[in-house]
């Protein structure tokens, strides 16, 4: 696979940088008014969405179909880009939008660590060498009750675990993000424990829907969805799609995941998609796709049940949530 | 200070545009697509966090007018709790069409009297079903009866004295709101606890100064205290 050199990139692509550079100046002033004139009304909380789409970027080459994509219509980009959950940038949805320009995605190491024989850092090119890169449309379900098709693209997390040898011990796979308060401002709240964690068991993590994910639309991913590399696992809740990795880990026992270390009875290890199981607080029955007005349906496993199904055979789900 | 007159007719009239500003602002942003994403989980959450700021300042006009000394303060007190209610309401609504009507089957079409009987027994489930739901349910309930007296002539006829016992609900009402607010958020909970801070603050003034009241009123039995 190959990501081409900015050079290579035909220039009607890319954003002239002054405009681009005056957008985000005039956007900055427009919503800093506004902020202050919030502020002082009532001292505290956004009253303007002031997202900003990510710029176009950097297109990925040699991308492949894959058979696994849905052929549902995907979410558009400003959807992706401006509606994201990524904490480290801010709790709300528009933060990581304005906030996550600060991360420095190249260049990016990933150590390897744990129950494997090929330990070490890695380079992110050397995540990424040898990979075929694939669109994958998938499904995505956040815990919240709205969900998006979003057409990553990525290649299998199994290619890699692979290359990594894990050992016999080797049971499941722990995935830390990055957690530097010099490029991520939101780091300074403790709303969750940083760094965040994830984890897949080794079953999970091999199978061939899980991605690790380089792009979004055929574009370098954007960093508000977690640049440079992160995981979609489309069967699962969004939360469990970890940004930024900077650390894979192969370990025995089930790994502390953050959200479920912040909230336990809410937040499990698993996190399959199940519109019978709901949230203490809520119920997961149906889902609100961006963009539309009537809820669907939540489907089991998030509607790949065929293919994941199997994972979970004899496991209470409703336990094992 | 200001006159009578300044007051009704300038202040007044201000204060009220001003507290429809977010009104016509969510309605403008939602009609230019100036919202997120996911414009309906805005409009129910802004209509909502109004609802909860013009409670605190329906509740800050007595503090007010007390530390200020200003009487004039107290013409404000009806407007903005009618505000409250006024987001309070659209908060619901906007609830109970995005979240409790589109969700619906509509197996006899949208506009049938099973939709009207499903809708009603959606709400109702979910309010029975989800605490952090009776609990907002139950503040919005509970404003009802305040917005119902709010008149002049629902005052006298009530009576001062009784008309006061039975708006003292606005301070379980403000309580309820934050709470509402506390389970519904995820994992932050530095905005409710704020809100809540400041209820804290205004219901924890008018306990002192009721203290300070009785004993005022009864000193004798009041040992004092070295």
């Amino acid at each position: 696979m190959l990501i081409k050199k900015p050079a290579d990139i035909p220039s009607s692509e890319i954003t002239d940088k002054k405009a681009y550079l005056d957008r985000r100046q005039f956007l900055q002033a427009a919503s800093g008014t506004a902020a202050v004139a919030a502020a002082g009304l009532l001292g505290a909380e956004e009253l303007l969405y002031a997202a900003t789409p990510a710029p176009h970027g950097r297109k990925l080459d040699g991308i492949r179909k894959s058979p696994l994509s849905t052929d549902e219509k995907p979410n558009k980009w400003e959807e992706i880009t401006t509606y994201n959950n990524y904490y480290e940038f801010g709790i709300d949805k528009d933060s990581p939008s304005q906030t996550a320009h600060s991360l420095k995605p190249a260049p990016w190491t990933v150590s390897v660590d744990g129950e494997c024989a090929k330990k070490g850092p890695m380079n992110f090119e050397d995540v990424i060498k040898g990979e075929t890169l694939e669109d994958r449309i998938y499904r995505h379900r956040c815990v919240e009750r709205w969900s998006m098709v979003i057409p990553w693209v990525g290649f299998p997390l199994a290619n890699f675990i692979k290359r990594c040898e894990p050992t016999s011990k080797a049971k499941f796979v722990e995935f830390t993000t990055l957690s530097d308060p010099k490029q991520m401002p939101g780091l300074r709240n403790p709303v969750l424990n940083w760094p965040y964690v994830e984890g897949l068991r080794m079953d999970e993590a091999m199978h061939p829907l899980t991605i690790f994910v380089v792009g979004l639309y055929g574009e370098v991913i954007p960093n508000q969805d977690g640049a440079p590399l992160r995981l979609a696992v489309p069967w699962k809740y969004g939360f469990k799609h970890i940004k930024s990795i900077v650390k894979v880990k192969f370990v025995e026992k089930q790994p502390l995941n953050t959200w479920q270390e912040s909230a336990a009875n809410e937040y499990g290890f698993y996190a399959n998609v199940n519109p019978a199981v709901d949230h203490p607080r809520w119920s997961q029955a149906q889902e609100r796709r961006i963009g539309e007005f009537f809820m669907r349906k939540t489907l089991l496993f998030n509607g790949y049940g065929d293919q994941v199904a199997s994972l979970y055979n004899g496991m209470d789900l409703r336990r094992n949530f | 200070m200001l006159s009578d007159r300044a007051l009704r007719f300038g202040l007044k009239p201000v204060a009220f545009i001003v507290s429809l500003g977010p009104f016509f602002w969510l309605v403008w942003a939602a009609v230019t697509g100036n919202l997120s994403a996911n414009p309906l989980s805005d409009l129910t959450n802004e209509t909502g966090i109004w609802a909860l700021r013009f409670l605190c300042i329906s509740l800050a006009v007595t503090p007010l007018r007390r530390l200020s000394g200003w009487n004039g303060a107290i013409k404000f007190r009806r407007m903005t709790g009618l505000f409250a209610f006024f987001y309070a309401s659209l908060h619901f609504l906007t609830y109970v069409i995005a979240d409790r009507f589109a969700g619906l089957d509509f197996p006899n079409g949208i506009v049938s009297w099973t939709t009207v009987v499903n809708l009603g027994k959606a709400v109702w489930d979910d309010v029975y079903k989800r605490p952090f739901i009776t609990i907002g349910f139950t503040a919005l309930m509970s404003m009802v009866p305040l917005a119902l007296t709010s008149t002049a002539r629902m005052i006298r006829r009530l009576g001062g004295k009784r008309w006061n016992r039975l708006h003292k609900i606005v301070y379980g009402t403000a309580v309820l709101g934050v709470i509402h607010y506390l389970w519904l958020v995820k994992a932050d909970t530095r905005r409710p606890l704020t809100y809540g801070a400041v209820v804290a603050v205004l219901l924890g003034l008018r306990v002192v100064w009721s203290r300070q009241k009785a004993r005022r009123l009864v000193p004798a039995a009041v040992p004092a205290r070295g």
